[in-house]
């Protein structure tokens, strides 16, 4: 097929569903809609280390430790991964970070939220991985080559991430009496915002209608929201605890949970700043970032001054 | 029970435990990106080998305890790791320099113990020394970096070998412990460890553009449970769940 | 270049013997050494590989997308370069 237009060609990719490569024509918009939705997916590995990096030097064995560890690499990792996607968009890590530390990128608002006992980093694996799982699922097939194979490699890896959630919370929910108070805590402050991760409504959702006309999403907050409800409430059952949720109910009609209404107004404020550990996350990005400035400044100043020995020894 | 073999073993699931709960400190902290990642790597090795060395010094003192019974319920003063592995992370420079002289140490040190008479603590070296291997050729790639690379670093590089240099000859203090374990043929005379240990770093120092800091007292202590101030702080967050809830499963 | 900002480098990983090096992604380093042992933590952490490349990005050189139909559309016709294209007795299996 010949196309006269460059914009008929990508139609045509996006049409057949293939993948547009980093060197392909692309209209501008689609390009800054992805560099948004990478970076910010970036960043939240990014800050989302620290929720449950706050547990690892507490975790209550060793084998929960490594486990945990892991885990919180594996978030490192795929912030690496997705930087590096959307590096291919051309824009640099560095302009990305920076726009992170001044507050003009976002994150999951969900990790502006304390880890406050140990049955919240079981919570975070259950729930947010698992609601992260949904969504990321459905972002294999997105239309962006290199955003797509990072999915998959994330999606492989993730495959854990929510298991050994679930687990914590298993363990928990048979042990003592505090143990199980400890569950049942985490999940009530958990349940709500996990549910706020899929993002607005449909049909307040600005960005999203665009993002699915180019095949960027594949699924609408609300289909992805409600198949993370209808997959949840039986573990939940499951673990014998309880979704805070009056209004949580099965609708034979529909094929699917009934849910009560959402607390947007909460949703906005943590998204605006307003959320316990808003300052305390960037704060702590920023830290690593201005520290870690000498650091690059040493390492480019010897990498200047011997650069020809150090790519022989590769070799 | 062999007293001696049991608090030999225990000390290195000390280091490895206890250096390895200082790394994790970095997580999501580093300068880079790719040091959170590098770094974490890292420190599942030295948790994985705390897990190995204390269940086998859990095993040969004989009681029943387990490995986590060593970690999260033992006090400071039952702690039997160098002052080195304890102290506060620093900066990037104090870490990887702490990093460095001890991988080191464990390099040499695993490297004896492949061939020790104990079968168990043999094979537990077998696996530890491809892991030191390379945390050893690691931590020197960022001596030499961070030595010869700005003023800054330089700067930074040295004040940090400076101020672990006091808590260095530790590590080759030969008390009855290592008596007995030489003459067993379980554990290296640690003089031995001293001369190779001090070779090589030497050398990485010089290559570094830095230079060796004078030693003017030897602080020691922590064998014997004697420790710096830090780790109090250190286990009253490592054992925090264990204590606030005593015997539970997790 | 901007001081103090990592070249990025392009990593390939060898899965295991017998296959190619596959490009895995990408990570920033400020030598060749560094970008290998990054590589290592960062992509090789479940046992994906025995073999890394790592290639600075800048030296990559890359077919443009405007010559794509210059470059790639012109061995469209050359049916003849598969075995398909040819009639031989089914029985012989050649």
């Amino acid at each position: 097929m010949i196309f006269t237009d460059e914009q008929g060609q990508f139609d045509a990719i996006i049409e057949a569903e293939e993948k547009i490569e980093p060197r392909d024509w692309m209209p501008e918009k689609y390009r800054l809609n992805l560099v948004r939705q990478m970076s910010q997916h970036a960043h939240s590995e990014v800050v989302g280390q620290l929720p449950e990096g706050n547990w690892i030097g507490r975790a209550p064995t060793l084998r929960r430790k490594a486990i945990l560890l892991s885990k919180v690499q594996d978030e490192a990792g795929h912030g690496l991964y997705l930087y590096s996607a959307a590096e291919t968009l051309g824009v640099s890590r560095e302009e990305m970070m920076n726009d992170l530390l001044i507050g003009k990128a976002k994150y999951a608002s969900i990790f502006n939220y304390p880890t406050l006992t140990w049955a919240d980093v079981g919570a975070i694996g259950w729930l947010v991985d698992g609601a992260a799982i949904v969504n990321q699922i459905s972002l294999c097939r997105t239309s962006y080559g290199p955003y797509a194979r990072a999915m998959v490699k994330i999606c492989k890896e993730e495959s854990f991430h929510m298991r050994q959630g679930y687990e914590i919370m298993q363990v928990l929910a048979c042990g003592s009496a505090a143990q199980k108070a400890m569950a049942q805590d985490a999940l009530n402050r958990w349940w709500w915002p996990t549910l706020m991760m899929f993002g607005p409504h449909d049909s307040e959702s600005a960005n999203s209608q665009q993002s699915m006309k180019w095949k960027i999403k594949r699924q609408s907050n609300d289909e992805l929201r409600q198949k993370f409800v209808d997959q949840t409430v039986k573990q939940a059952d499951h673990l014998g605890l309880a979704i805070p949720d009056q209004d949580l109910k099965w609708n034979e009609e529909r094929g699917h949970y009934d849910f009560g209404p959402i607390d947007w107004e909460e949703f906005a404020r943590v998204v605006k700043g307003g959320g316990l550990c808003n300052d305390a996350r960037l704060e702590a990005r920023r830290t690593a970032n201005d520290e870690g400035q000498w650091v690059k400044d040493a390492l480019m100043s010897y990498a200047e001054k011997h650069s020809k020995s150090d790519v022989d020894q590769v070799a | 029970m062999n007293k001696n073999h049991y608090r030999y073993v225990l000390r290195l699931g000390d280091n490895a435990l206890i250096l390895g709960q200082r790394m994790t400190e970095w997580c999501g902290h580093s300068p880079l990106l790719e040091e959170d990642i590098a770094m974490a790597n890292c420190a599942l090795d030295h948790v994985g080998r705390a897990r190995l060395l204390l269940s086998y010094a859990a095993e040969l003192e004989g009681e029943g305890r387990s490995e986590d019974d060593l970690a999260f319920v033992r006090s400071d003063r039952e702690f039997e790791n160098f002052l080195l592995c304890e102290l506060p992370i620093g900066d990037y420079a104090f870490t990887m320099a702490r990093q460095y002289l001890l991988d080191t140490y464990h390099y040499h040190l695993f490297t004896e113990l492949v061939s020790s008479s104990d079968e168990t603590l043999s094979a537990i070296a077998q696996k530890a020394i491809k892991e030191t291997t390379y945390h050893m050729d690691r931590s020197r790639d960022w001596v030499l970096r961070l030595g010869d690379g700005s003023e800054e670093s330089h700067e930074r590089m040295q004040v940090a070998l400076e101020g672990m240099w006091n808590y260095t000859e530790e590590l080759f203090e030969r008390d009855p412990v290592d008596v007995q374990m030489i003459a067993e043929a379980i554990g290296p005379d640690p003089e031995w460890l001293h001369s190779k240990w001090q070779a090589d770093i030497n050398a990485t120092i010089k290559k570094a553009t830095l230079s060796v800091p004078e030693k003017k007292w030897s602080l020691s202590g922590g064998r014997n449970g004697l420790h710096t101030e830090a780790m109090g702080h250190l286990l009253s967050e490592m054992q925090h769940l264990q204590r606030t809830y005593p015997g539970l499963s997790w | 270049m901007l001081k103090g900002h990592l070249p990025l480098w392009e990593v390939f990983v060898r899965g295991r013997r017998g296959l190619d090096h596959k490009h895995i992604g990408s990570l920033h380093a400020s030598d060749a050494g560094q970008a290998m042992k990054s590589a290592r933590d960062t992509y090789t952490r479940r046992q994906e590989g025995v073999s890394i490349w790592v290639v600075r990005a800048e030296d990559i050189h890359a077919s443009q997308f405007e010559n794509d139909a210059s470059f790639f559309d012109p061995a469209e016709d050359k049916v003849y370069r598969h075995p398909t294209f040819y009639e031989v007795p089914e029985e012989l299996k050649l």
